[in-house]
């Protein structure tokens, strides 16, 4: 069943157009890498599903409702959460008010506090610490773990990887299976291509705001992949 | 005697202070807006207490019960017919809106109810006095406004701390788009913010009407004197604000023994001093981000 | 920052700062000057009087432009150089029995001086604090003014020197003064904002700390503007003192003038040079047209600068200049590409900042 549907959007800021046309779909319970080079526009898409920007044309359904003018915070109920670029801790806030400020609609389901200390440790640790004085590991858990307690039914991940040390990377991906395991469908965006080709279920290339290349990751091949992924 | 009675009673006025410096504070470290009109709302609550007490002979704690929420109602239509919009314009706008609004409600009030003083009636409570020692009397009313006001600084404290909305409240302040990735409406928060500041600001005005003869631009004074409470306090955290508007009151009561042509300028000449050899204020909050 | 001009343009690039709207307004303004300036010739004294009053509202709106429309800074507080400035004047002239004429000027320098440590204490505040901060050190100069007894404490001062002219003469050189501080002001907002200082301003207004750190030296260009700003303030006090006559510590230190000043700019437009003046100027006109009401105008002119603020946020010059395309007074610079200006499109192209 598809949970989320994107048909032929557009997404500008003022003058300049970041998406082009893009059709994509996610299915319940599946996890879905989007990968691309810098610039291809993949946390552009994720803003756009999140609400944070509004396509200028085309639809965005989830769950058979067209949420395209729907405002972020009514998406969020809906079972929409976005762990966003750059992380955004409260940076005032401890981790566990970070926490509860991500269960603020209180949508039923799996992800407790409690829940959240077991599957992740290391924010368990860090519970009274504030935001601001986080590593960019524990930031990272944090932002996923604060996106978990609204329990979405769609988790947008964006730039999971970014600026961590592999190790650091390793382990926030470890925690992956326990979220799927749930029921959880998720959409990843990933610059490191052997990590999305690991995790995901479906990879999706953009290139330059467009679709350019989509399938099971055992089907394609490195060659189409690095086509896909520069555009030569 | 009479110096240590005038600093009893600048303890106590700071605590009036310390209630009106609340609001405004709350606004400023909330959504970063200066509310220029917070002085005169507390006069136009004074003015709703004074209409239903002296005109329709509600008894004044009644009017406690019946102007917060009418100014809580103020603030949250406030925020969302002006100060949201203002916002979404950047810049200088919320604080000229906030200006303009300021003069406006000043000129209604003139309007309204004339330039003349005003007092709101409250039979013997203004009068009335706890003998503490030969010399020393404590006026009900100035202890009074003292308590409530530490136990509205400490609701406050623990609002901001322990619930949902508070919390909501602080990751606004931290990062207004963020908050809306959480189901949170920022704009919604903030109107409750404004809500909540004006109730406070509301039961301040009506303090000051009680305690002392009032009239439409006495909100300019008012606003000066929330604002040199929160600078002397130090920004961010309610105590300092506490202690910065005992200072204040200490260094006007004090003033006004030597002269009572003085109390004022020496209130406002302590704190330039303060600005000018400790701009963090006395009790800067410890953590900042 | 980095404008290339004269010899080391690259070729066909033309940096231009007039417009054909701009010579237009030369062409338009010096009438005006010389006719304003024979107006005592013609005019009646009720109405020589009245434009000086609407000269000081120019010269005050101009410079609370200057602090906030440029310097980013809003104060609520100018009122204290006003009145520093009326109430120098007066002590000058009456009591140090110096000509009122010389007195102008020194009154206004005594207060830019007064403006310099002032600056120190107001700059530790920023925004709406750097408001209400300007404002409380306004209520001071004025409880002190009312604690001295030689300013006349609280009830202030008379001007009588100036009696010894004949009123059509008095009247007439005030009026000339403030013919002249309109011009100052004017004068001196536009060439601060063609020099450095000015270009320094717009990379501030755009991005202050990208701007410090290319060097512009922000402080001291938001000083030097504050300072500018309290003597073109104290011009207007002085021109006031002179067409009334008489000061108070209530009326000249009064917050309803910072109200003014600010009101005037919304309304006719933050940010620009013609701004101010229409503000001035519309202002006048409704308080001239509203005085029936009582203070009912000021209500009146409070909810239409909030109106504007929130829906028409470059004022009523805004709206004539269809945005900047007009201007009477080029401040800034206008790049005129080759190929628009073959096409002829140069000077209507709006300005790309």
């Amino acid at each position: 069943m598809t949970l989320l549907s994107i048909t032929s959007i557009d997404v500008h800021y003022g003058d300049f157009q970041a998406i082009y046309s893009l059709d994509l779909h996610v299915d319940e319970g599946e996890t879905l890498a989007v990968i691309g080079a810098n610039g291809a526009g993949k946390s552009t898409l994720l803003k756009t599903i999140a609400g944070l920007l509004r396509p200028t044309s085309g639809d965005i359904v989830f769950d058979g409702l067209n949420i395209s003018a729907t405002p972020p915070y009514r998406r969020v109920p809906l079972g929409i959460a976005l762990t966003p670029e750059g992380r955004k801790i409260f940076p005032s806030l401890t981790v566990e008010e970070n926490l509860k400020v991500g269960a603020h609609v209180k949508r039923p389901g799996p992800w407790t506090l409690a829940a959240i200390y077991d599957a992740f440790p290391l924010v368990a640790d860090r519970r009274h610490r504030l935001g601001v004085n986080l590593s960019g590991g524990e930031q990272q858990a944090t932002a996923i773990a604060r996106a978990l307690m609204s329990n979405p039914r769609l988790l947008l991940l964006d730039e999971v990887s970014l600026g961590l040390a592999p190790v650091v990377v390793e382990q926030i991906y470890d925690t992956l299976p326990a979220i799927t395991g749930q029921g959880t469908t998720v959409l990843i965006v990933e610059q490191d291509v052997n990590l999305a080709m690991k995790f995901a279920d479906r990879v999706q290339c953009l290139l330059e705001g467009k679709s350019v290349l989509e399938g099971v990751p055992a089907d394609l091949t490195r060659d189409q992949i690095a086509t896909a992924y520069f555009g030569i | 005697m009479q110096w240590l009675n005038a600093v009893i009673q600048g303890i106590l006025l700071g605590g009036l202070y310390a209630l009106l410096a609340a609001g405004l504070s709350l606004m400023f470290g909330v959504m970063r807006i200066v509310n220029l009109a917070h002085g005169v709302l507390a006069i136009v609550a004074a003015y709703i207490g004074f209409v239903f007490v002296n005109n329709l002979g509600v008894p004044w704690y009644l009017a406690i019960i019946i102007v917060i929420p009418i100014m809580a109602v103020v603030g949250y239509a406030l925020q969302w017919g002006l100060f949201n919009r203002a916002l979404t314009k950047g810049g200088l706008a919320p604080l000229l809106v906030a200006f303009g609004l300021a003069v406006v409600l000043t000129q209604l009030l003139q309007e309204i109810f004339t330039a003349d003083n005003r007092r709101i009636d409250t039979g013997t409570l203004a009068t009335d006095s706890i003998q503490v020692t030969d010399t020393i009397y404590l006026g009900l009313l100035p202890v009074m406004t003292f308590v409530v006001a530490v136990l509205v600084i400490a609701g406050l404290q623990l609002f901001l701390n322990h619930t949902p909305l508070g919390r909501a409240m602080r990751a606004a302040s931290d990062d207004p788009d963020t908050v809306k990735l959480m189901g949170i409406d920022n704009r919604q928060v903030y109107a409750l913010s404004t809500a909540l500041a004006l109730a406070t600001v509301g039961l301040a005005g009506l303090f000051i009407g009680m305690k002392t003869q009032f009239s439409p631009t006495y909100g300019d004074l008012v606003l000066i004197f929330a604002f040199e409470a929160v600078i002397i306090g130090g920004l961010g955290s309610l105590w300092g604000t506490l202690a910065g508007g005992m200072v204040l009151g200490i260094a006007q009561a004090v003033g006004a023994q030597i002269n009572p042509s003085y109390g004022l300028l020496i209130g406002n000449l302590v704190f330039l001093a303060i600005l000018a050899f400790r701009p963090q204020g006395l009790f800067p909050k410890a953590v900042t981000t | 920052m980095s404008i290339a001009t004269g010899e080391n343009a690259p070729t066909g690039v033309k940096v231009k700062r007039a417009t054909r709207s701009s010579w237009a307004g030369l062409v338009v303004l010096v009438p005006i000057l010389v006719f304003l300036a024979m107006a005592p010739y013609v005019l009646d004294r009720g109405l020589q009087q009245q434009l000086v009053t609407l000269f000081a509202l120019i010269v005050m709106a101009t410079m609370w432009n200057l602090l906030a429309g440029y310097g980013g800074m809003v104060s609520v507080g100018q009122q204290a150089y006003i009145g520093i400035g009326a109430y120098g004047l007066i002590y000058l002239a009456e009591t140090l029995g110096i000509n009122p004429f010389i007195s102008v000027p020194i009154a206004i320098v005594i207060a830019g001086l007064i403006s310099i440590p002032i600056s120190f204490l107001a700059f530790r505040l920023v925004g709406g604090y750097f408001a209400i901060g300007t404002w409380v050190i306004a209520e001071v100069v004025k409880q002190i003014t009312m604690q001295i007894d030689a300013l006349g404490a609280g009830s202030g001062l008379s001007l009588t020197v100036l009696n010894e002219l004949s009123p059509g003469r008095r009247i007439a050189y005030v009026y000339w003064l403030g013919l002249i501080a309109v011009v100052l002001a004017v004068g001196v907002t536009y060439f601060i904002m063609r020099s450095r200082l000015g270009l320094g301003f717009t990379a501030i207004r755009d991005d202050a700390t990208a701007a410090s750190s290319l060097g512009v030296r922000v402080t001291r260009s938001r000083r030097i503007v504050f300072v500018v700003s309290a003597v073109g303030c104290a011009l207007a006090g002085a021109v006031i003192a002179m067409n009334t006559l008489r000061i108070t510590p209530e009326s000249i230190y009064s917050v309803n003038l910072a109200a003014f000043m600010i009101f005037m700019v919304i309304i006719g437009g933050l940010g620009t040079i013609e701004g101010p003046i229409v503000g001035a100027i519309v202002f006048f006109a409704l308080q001239q047209w509203l005085s029936e009401l009582g203070t009912w105008y000021l209500v009146i002119i409070g909810v239409l600068a909030i109106v504007i603020t929130l829906f028409l946020p470059r004022g009523i010059w805004g709206l004539i200049s269809g945005n900047g395309k007009i201007r009477l007074f080029p401040v800034g610079y206008r790049v005129v590409s080759p190929w628009t200006a073959r096409r002829g499109l140069g000077e209507k192209e709006p300005e790309g900042a």
